[in-house]
């Protein structure tokens, strides 16, 4: 549950995304408002083309917002314009990603794909392999750590690319469809997995997805419709949030 | 951790199949760097290999390789008894062609005087000529051996190879051979017994075969090559060349073409050097596009997937330039001719390779800090 006193850790507010001018201007996003906080597992749904994507890149600091503001982890990195000059070092930092398909550097073995994030952020070879190790053991693919990306099988691969997500204890975790390629087991498997961390580490994580019969894992949903942010809580009951009166008012 | 090893070692065999064409690319630029400075240190070579400090030829004429040059045989006779002319030697150039076994056998035959200047300076094998007739030494190019006869001239006589030199050949590539002067003129104006019948029917008057190309002349360390050579020039019916004019007619002017040739031929080769590089390079990045939008969008900065692509593409070039080397040191003895790979042109084909694969991973650094980290989230596998 989340504590009621608790920052959020992703906060965006009135936040737009628009592509092209005049006629060819298309609105991906508008007004959006939304908030994950600690422990939190959120939804992110809705048809194909209604947004979702762009508001996992704008909150993942790849595509730049055009307008609106947004603060992750209690700061804000835009406002009307990117407030922080380093934002690959902002993600390596503080976002974990996971993608629908688990996008492993395929020259790699299982710990070397979690390590060398941990390298990157600066960590030592060997202190970076023994917490990549560490990783793979708790989610359970520690007996494949030597396995090259094309010998894992899906739920393996992705589970590698979960603890890749983790290897740099992120607040944020951004997952995008992370139950795609798998069967509806393994695909609740994840999601409990990914609930368990957020737990654990007290991370917010932001899902997109299409799946309906994992929906029961989510604190919260959000509906995105043309751009327009709808909410409803766990159990599917829509409800009017504050981002949604504000964006209908739009 | 290295990301560009990671990435050669997962694709190793693609790797060494590609470095292998690559080293046969810039082998062939070894190659032709090589060909450049053999053919220059060939035609250097033939001058050199007289170790005279004049040639004495025909008036008017840059003979004896640049023109033909012709003068009388007594000549050396006369440049012997000049002030400061330490030894003199009449010598005859003639290019000949035979058969050995079917195989066509060309040689640059000198004529020299037995004991005078123009001889072969080193022997590998054998001994130097020393019968008056019949005898022969050359170049081992030619791949004869020690004893071997060889048929020659329009009689046929046969001469037998007791001497072997090495490296010694023209700027065509042709081996040269040494036999005695007699023998070269007789080879030069010996006509063919049906000829040699007309010309007796014909009453006309037999030309005399005592006729040289050039006199080679030593000059005494005592005595300044230009004041021998000043008074050789009063003979109006001969022209002194020292070795600097004959170095300079041979390695500058007769193979300019074929220099200029092979310049532009290395040049071409070194451009299409670079492009196949930089093909290869853009190619190897293609495949990697998703790679590198992973690892751009989980943070990793441009230096890293700059240095991956860099590294790889030295890495290729370095392998490369290695195997090419090594091939090339190894099988240059089967090169058609002559090849002079010097430390300096290695060091410069190094160079360009380097700068080369510098400048062709460009192009792939260009497609890699152009990949949209959001191609990693786009839904083909």
């Amino acid at each position: 549950m989340v504590d009621p006193n608790a920052r959020s850790v992703v906060r965006v507010e009135h936040l737009s995304k628009h592509f092209g001018t005049g006629e060819a201007r298309v609105d991906a996003l508008r007004d959006v408002d939304m908030e994950v906080f600690p422990g939190q597992v959120v939804g992110l749904m809705g048809p194909s083309g209604s947004g979702k994507t762009t508001l996992l890149n704008c909150v993942a600091c790849i595509l730049q917002p055009s307008g609106g503001r947004l603060s992750l982890d209690g700061d804000v990195v835009y406002d009307d314009r990117w407030l922080k000059s380093d934002l690959r070092r902002l993600r390596l930092d503080n976002i974990g990603f996971i993608f629908q398909y688990p996008n492993l550097l395929p020259f790699l073995d299982a710990t070397d794909n979690v390590a060398a994030v941990l390298h990157l952020a600066g960590l030592g070879s060997a202190a970076a392999r023994a917490r990549a190790i560490d990783l793979l053991d708790y989610l359970e693919v520690g007996h494949r750590r030597r396995a090259m990306p094309a010998q894992l099988s899906g739920g393996e691969a992705q589970r590698v690319a979960i603890a890749r997500a983790l290897a740099n204890r992120p607040r944020i975790i951004l997952a995008d469809e992370p139950t795609a390629p798998l069967d509806s087991q393994r695909a609740r498997i994840v999601m409990d997995l990914l609930r368990k961390i957020a737990i654990e580490q007290s991370a917010a994580i932001i899902c997109v997805t299409h799946d309906e019969m994992i929906l029961d894992r989510f604190d919260h949903i959000f509906r995105l419709r043309d751009g327009r942010l709808e909410t409803e809580n766990a159990a599917g009951a829509m409800k009017a949030a504050p981002g949604v009166i504000e964006a209908q008012a739009v | 951790m290295n990301l560009a090893y990671r990435d050669i070692k997962h694709n190793l065999l693609r790797f060494l199949l590609t470095t292998f064409g690559l080293s046969l690319l810039l082998g062939i630029v070894i190659v032709i760097t090589g060909v450049y400075r053999g053919l220059i240190d060939d035609a250097l070579r033939q001058a050199r290999a007289a170790n005279t400090d004049l040639w004495i030829v025909e008036a008017g004429t840059n003979g004896p390789f640049a023109e033909s040059s012709r003068i009388p045989g007594d000549t050396r006779e006369l440049v012997a008894r000049v002030y400061g002319v330490e030894r003199a030697g009449a010598v005859t150039y003639q290019s000949v062609q035979t058969e050995l076994n079917g195989t066509p056998l060309r040689f640059f035959l000198i004529g020299y005087e037995l004991g005078r200047p123009g001889g072969p300076a080193q022997l590998i094998a054998g001994h130097g000529i020393m019968r008056s007739h019949y005898e022969m030494v050359v170049d081992r190019s030619a791949r004869l051996a020690l004893g071997q006869e060889v048929s020659l001239g329009t009689h046929g006589h046969k001469f037998t190879v007791v001497g072997l030199t090495r490296d010694n050949v023209t700027n065509s590539g042709d081996p040269v051979a040494y036999m005695t002067l007699l023998d070269a003129q007789a080879l030069q104006f010996e006509l063919a017994p049906p000829a040699e019948r007309r010309e007796l029917a014909r009453g006309g008057a037999m030309e005399t075969s005592n006729q040289i190309n050039t006199v080679l002349t030593k000059v005494s360390s005592y005595v300044p090559i230009k004041e021998v050579a000043a008074a050789l020039t009063r003979w109006k019916h001969l022209t002194t060349l020292t070795e600097e004019q004959q170095e300079s007619l041979l390695s500058k002017q007769i193979i300019e073409k074929s220099r200029r040739q092979q310049l532009m031929i290395l040049v071409l080769l070194v451009i299409v050097s670079a492009v196949i590089i930089a093909l290869i390079i853009y190619t190897l990045t293609m495949d990697k596009v998703r790679s590198i939008a992973t690892l751009k969008f989980v943070g990793a900065p441009d230096r890293t997937i700059v240095g991956m692509i860099v590294q790889q593409a030295l890495a290729m070039g370095l392998v490369s330039f290695t195997v090419g080397l090594v091939l090339i040191l190894v099988f240059q003895g089967y090169f058609p001719r002559r090849l002079v790979i010097l430390p300096d042109d290695v060091a410069v084909v190094f160079v360009i390779t380097v700068a080369v694969c510098l400048a062709a991973s460009s192009l792939g650094v260009r497609l890699a800090l152009k990949i949209d980290p959001a191609v990693a989230l786009s839904t083909s596998g």
